[in-house]
């Protein structure tokens, strides 16, 4: 088949997206863990985390973890990924959404005990979205695929 | 082939201009219905989330916000990638038109998330894979303009700035998967997905009319800038001074 100018310039600009395309796949499998913004309990069970830096670790907190000590802004409380739970040890201003149920993303060191020194504590919020009342009625019937009952969800 | 009439008159810059200037009014009062409403719906109608309360209600801006500025994006890429292979001046003059609205809903989008975030998440700003992706969306934009008007002659800053539109494009689908992709603070879609959104309906319809309303101002917006665009590039064009001596 003869090739137009028009052809040429479709193979050109076509084969210059599908290179742009594949080297960005290639780029961000390469990158995979960098990019990583948290890790689960579990990969840090698995000893996955950087040894002696600072990373993120990211789960669910559960019910019953939060022990808060007295007299100190200190919060001791626990992160699961359902498999595997990291101890953490954080001592400042929480975010308003920190509450247990909810999931959350702690910034710190592991020490030599394996607690987990946290210097900020960010709430992550999920997608989904409901009116109070819808909430309330998913508590009480324990539809299983309601959110976890959360302490304080009803405050207001 | 007859077929292709349609796209060789998109070609025609009177064609264009006239067909634009007879949508424009249509999609700028669609727009305005649409936004009106959807914003009472949201800010009014809706009830407050569970857990966010009345913090929840600017995804009614920030939500359609980001899909435009997606959407803008890849509607300028294509633009480009016709006027680069078809040599079509008009289509490169749909992607000039294009970047300053997408740019905008870009910023819309990351200064509402990072309003949200502060109270939400706890913090303003963050490294994760959603956000700094976005951002890179909102450089690619403000980079596309600076080498659109780094070049006098126009037909060059046209070829140039396509590659670079064109080359930036494989950044909307890993804005998109990023919050698959890799662990981000950053929530999944409500919407935007396979699934039924996760939202009801008393929601979910204020937000779809916003989507709709932003989606009628971005065109009505393209419209206006496009006939712009085409009075500059075809000022002495003939059509054109007869077009303006009738007082069309």
């Amino acid at each position: 088949m003869a090739m137009t100018p028009r052809r040429k310039r479709l193979v050109l600009f076509g084969s210059v997206l599908l290179g742009v395309a594949i080297s960005a796949g290639i780029a961000t499998l390469a990158f995979r863990d960098n990019l990583q913004y948290f890790y689960n309990p579990s990969e840090v069970a698995a000893g996955k985390v950087p040894a002696g830096k600072r990373f993120r670790v990211g789960g669910m907190v559960p019910k019953g973890s939060i022990h808060r000590e007295t007299g100190s802004l200190t919060v001791n409380f626990e992160v699961t990924d359902f498999e595997h739970t990291v101890k953490i040890s954080y001592s400042g201003v929480l975010p308003d959404l920190f509450r247990e149920g909810q999931g959350i993303i702690a910034h710190g060191k592991l020490d030599n005990q394996g607690v987990f020194v946290a210097d900020e504590v960010l709430a992550k919020h999920d997608e989904k979205y409901m009116p109070p009342e819808v909430r309330d009625s998913l508590k009480k019937t324990h539809t299983p695929d309601a959110p976890a009952p959360a302490a304080g969800a009803n405050q207001s | 082939m007859a077929t292709w009439t349609w796209f060789h008159k998109l070609g025609s810059p009177p064609h264009v201009y006239r067909i634009a200037g007879r949508f424009a009014p249509w999609f700028g009062w669609g727009a305005l219905l649409c936004i009106v409403y959807g914003l009472f719906g949201g800010l009014v109608l809706a009830p407050p989330d569970y857990q966010q309360k009345d913090a929840f209600r600017i995804i009614y801006v920030h939500a359609p916000a980001a899909w435009l500025s997606l959407s803008c994006y890849t509607a300028m890429a294509v633009a480009a990638f016709v006027g680069l292979v078809w040599r079509m001046k008009i289509a490169h003059a749909a992607a000039a038109a294009l970047a300053p609205v997408g740019a905008s809903f870009a910023f819309v989008c990351l200064a509402t998330g990072s309003l949200w975030g502060r109270p939400m998440w706890g913090t303003w700003w963050e490294w994760d894979a959603r956000l700094t992706s976005q951002l890179i969306l909102l450089f690619l934009y403000l980079g596309y303009m600076a080498l659109r008007s780094a070049h006098d002659d126009l037909q060059r800053a046209d070829r140039s700035s396509a590659v670079l539109a064109i080359v930036g494009v494989v950044n909307v689908p890993i804005i998109h998967y990023s919050v698959y992709w890799w662990n981000s603070l950053h929530q999944g879609a409500t919407v935007m997905k396979a699934d039924r959104p996760s939202m009801p309906t008393e929601m979910l319809v204020p937000l779809l009319v916003m989507f709709l309303g932003f989606t009628l101002f971005q065109l009505w917006v393209l419209c206006t800038r496009l006939r712009a665009e085409i009075l500059d590039r075809e000022r002495n064009a003939r059509w054109l001074q007869e077009q303006l001596r009738e007082g069309a």
